[in-house]
């Protein structure tokens, strides 16, 4: 049996296109620093550490965890270092967990970055891959005709992506860290912006961050100790499929479906647009927030885009699930960092710690991250409450 | 913390270079190989699956996608990858069965080396502002190491051709190995040196290959009904990247694993290390208290073939193998990764 354990501490750094007055270490660092100053705690508190990252080709550093170890005050415990491509923030946190619920370890530290101004994310996401056809299409490109067959199939009104990209704007307006502040952002803006990838244009993209994400998770009774409120872990669920086989539903993976329902069926989750008080998913394009409302199960097959376009995901219109009251991925994109951006601040809405974008008495919310072909989907479920 | 039992390992041979093959048809014979041995089918007939690979050695993003190709993973399955040596995919998946959220879970670590140049492309592992600009390669670091050792006297270039020899020749006896042979340490101390005080045979050959294994509570391998070793500890440290932080003549993060598994609370019949250059499998033998009553690398260690990636579970791997054999009672495992041994795990196997 899981044993319980808890988010205690998160630290993040501002997210920015450069951060030139920082190397990977000291932004890690950071990052891990404000975790530790969060949970009141210090480097000789913790047991383990657990770094995420998407790519090593996104800086040019293999294994960076080797020369992390020093600016983690790792030298002598356990380091970990997990990659499962865009998902990797959620399933580091994942992984993070395990070394507490498995009674192994009392407190561990895990922290998740990317410094993408080191090298060109596109270009690592493109080169050609060994025996397979070369896409060249980097993230957008890939996605694009999916979410071409999502508004076929759906019959979507065509800005239900430009709705989204000004309401996680907004909502990333009311977060200090997120990386665009758009806070006079206009439906008519985002439409006159570039089209990159049909139907996908320049403002419904996410932008290219610097950025890392840590957090502390302790055991029940260091938890109970701590001197803010714990955001108990209630279920963690990962789930993979290949990237392409006969038949793959691509719109709404099969894989995503069964991570949610695994995850709410741990967290006793029923309904979760009623259950859950508040969501932050990975929406690295606009439309993919009507798409995994309704893999997610927040909507029937085909509606998801009337959620988003009634105002019931946004918290300025005062809706009943607000999805990404952080701005998201659309506002601050760090890749390897973003999934456990999304995981720390579903902990932080239970914590009460959201700042400008608490969710009013937000007591359950979803965390959710996924990569490589909408392959790869890492969720979790934290609460204020135990059990 | 519970027992789990390793009830299936499997490896491929390891060659210099494999072609043409993929990384999926790298995989895929060994997934087959410990599925039979299991008893089961597919994937989807173990609550988790762990892989270890590293992108650099094939020059792409996301090397382990493809891993999840040849896994078959239709319907999802419950699936994580570290950019790792596949040891540490153990220690993910061992976590989890620990916390109940897993019964069975599916390793494997796969590396195809042959399209680079291994030791210059892992010079991209070091502190990307002061080491890795020097181009610093992984010879060069061991090289280092061998002669602050050799000029202390602690060993002789003897003891390291020593290592070499004996790994040569119980490399004879193991089929997947791509180097092996008769010579005597006086044979190979007449060869040139290659990065003094290094020879070419005191480092490990570059190799292509992958491996797999299976764990299980002890509950589900009698379920099963198949023979299995059981992981009694298992640890992983790391240490200081900055080498001239360290004692080079000792692996501390070794030391300290070693310990945290208790090496030392019973007689070891049997290790294997991952040792890629000689003059460590002294360092190693040393850090983790092992007698002359410890037969070292009787598979010929990674002296006589190295899947990075996958050498380290592996070594695990051949001790299990050897328990399930019923050829030894106890033996330990250890995999590294890092320059000169920077980070270390150790394993306790042991006969139910």
């Amino acid at each position: 049996m899981a044993q319980l354990a808890a988010v205690v501490g998160v630290g993040q750094t501002k997210y920015k296109t450069k951060r030139k007055d920082v190397s990977i270490a000291g932004m890690v660092r950071e990052a891990a620093v404000n975790a530790l100053e969060d949970a009141g705690l210090t480097w000789n508190d913790i047991d383990a550490v657990i770094i995420g990252k998407a790519p090593d080709m996104f800086e040019g550093v293999i294994m960076p965890e080797l020369y992390l170890t020093d600016a983690l005050g790792c030298n002598g415990k356990p380091m970990l270092r997990v990659h499962t491509a865009g998902s990797v923030g959620g399933s580091t946190a994942i992984v993070a967990a395990s070394y507490v619920q498995s009674g192994v370890f009392k407190r561990i530290l895990t922290v998740s970055y990317e410094k993408q101004s080191e090298s060109n994310a596109m270009w690592a996401l493109s080169n050609p891959q060994p025996f397979s056809p070369h896409l060249n299409a980097g993230a957008g490109g890939y996605f694009a005709p999916i979410i071409r067959e999502y508004m076929r199939r759906s019959n979507a009104p065509y800005d239900a992506g430009i709705k989204v990209a000004v309401k996680d704007r907004l909502h990333g307006a009311k977060n200090p860290l997120a990386h665009l502040q758009l806070p006079e952002i206009t439906m008519k803006e985002v439409e006159d912006s570039p089209m990159l990838w049909e139907p996908l244009r320049f403002l419904e993209a996410c932008p290219s961050s610097d950025g890392a994400c840590a957090m502390i998770i302790a055991n029940e009774e260091l938890a109970t100790k701590s001197p803010r409120k714990p955001a108990w872990i209630r279920g963690t669920a990962m789930r993979s499929e290949p990237t392409m086989y006969a038949g793959r539903e691509q719109v709404s993976p099969q894989a995503g479906i069964d991570c949610a329902k695994d995850v709410y069926a741990q967290a006793g989750i029923h309904n979760p647009r009623k259950d859950l008080d508040c969501a932050e998913v990975y929406v690295p394009f606009s439309w993919y927030e009507p798409m995994w409302l309704e893999n997610l199960g927040f909507a029937e097959k085909g509606k998801g885009w009337e959620l988003t376009m009634d105002g019931s995901t946004s918290l300025i219109e005062g809706g009943d699930i607000p999805w990404n009251c952080s701005g998201g991925v659309l506002s601050s994109n760090p890749i390897g960092a973003s999934g456990m951006i999304r995981f720390a601040e579903a902990a932080q809405q239970v914590r009460g710690e959201a700042g400008g974008h608490q969710v009013d008495g937000a007591k359950t919310a979803l965390g959710h991250a996924y990569g490589g072909g909408a392959q790869f989907f890492s969720m979790w479920v934290v609460s204020s409450e135990k059990a | 913390m519970r027992d789990v039992a390793i009830v299936a390992f499997a490896q491929s041979n390891c060659q210099r270079d494999a072609g043409a093959q993929n990384e999926v048809e790298l995989i895929m014979p060994v997934l087959t190989e410990v599925f039979k041995q299991t008893g089961i089918k597919s994937a989807q007939d173990v609550d988790f699956t762990c892989s270890g690979s590293c992108d650099y050695q094939q020059g792409a993003a996301f090397a382990f996608v493809a891993g999840v190709d040849a896994l078959g993973a239709v319907p999802p399955i419950k699936e994580s990858h570290v950019e790792m040596d596949a040891a540490w995919a153990l220690y993910e998946a061992w976590l989890k069965i620990q916390m109940g959220h897993a019964e069975s879970a599916l390793l494997y670590g796969f590396g195809k080396s042959s399209p680079g140049e291994l030791p210059i492309v892992l010079s991209q592992q070091l502190d990307p502002y002061y080491l890795a600009p020097l181009w610093v390669d992984t010879i060069a670091f061991a090289a280092m190491q061998a002669r602050t050792m050799l000029d202390s006297g602690e060993i002789t270039e003897a003891d390291m051709a020593e290592v070499v020899a004996r790994s040569r020749n119980n490399a004879l006896a193991n089929p997947h190995a791509q180097l092996k042979g008769d010579q005597t340490a006086a044979d190979l101390l007449k060869e040139a040196t290659y990065v003094s005080p290094l020879r070419l045979h005191d480092c490990c050959p570059i190799s292509d290959g992958a491996c797999a294994m299976i764990i299980c509570t002890i509950e589900k391998a009698e379920e099963w009904g198949k023979p299995y070793a059981i992981i009694k500890g298992i640890d992983h440290r790391i240490e200081t990247h900055h080498i001239g932080s360290r004692d080079l003549s000792r692996s501390v993060s070794t030391e300290i694993a070693g310990e945290a598994v208790g090496v030392k609370n019973g007689k070891v019949d049997v290790a294997e290390l991952y040792a890629p250059f000689s003059h460590q499998e002294i360092i190693l033998k040393k850090a983790l208290g092992l007698g002359d009553d410890t037969v070292i690398n009787p598979s010929g260690g990674v002296l006589a073939g190295n899947v990075m990636m996958a050498s380290g579970l592996s070594r695990i791997g051949e001790v299990a193998m050897r328990i399930i054999r019923g050829e030894i009672t106890r033996g330990v495992a250890h995999a590294t990764s890092g320059p000169c041994l920077q980070q270390n795990l150790v394993t306790v196997l042991e006969a139910k």
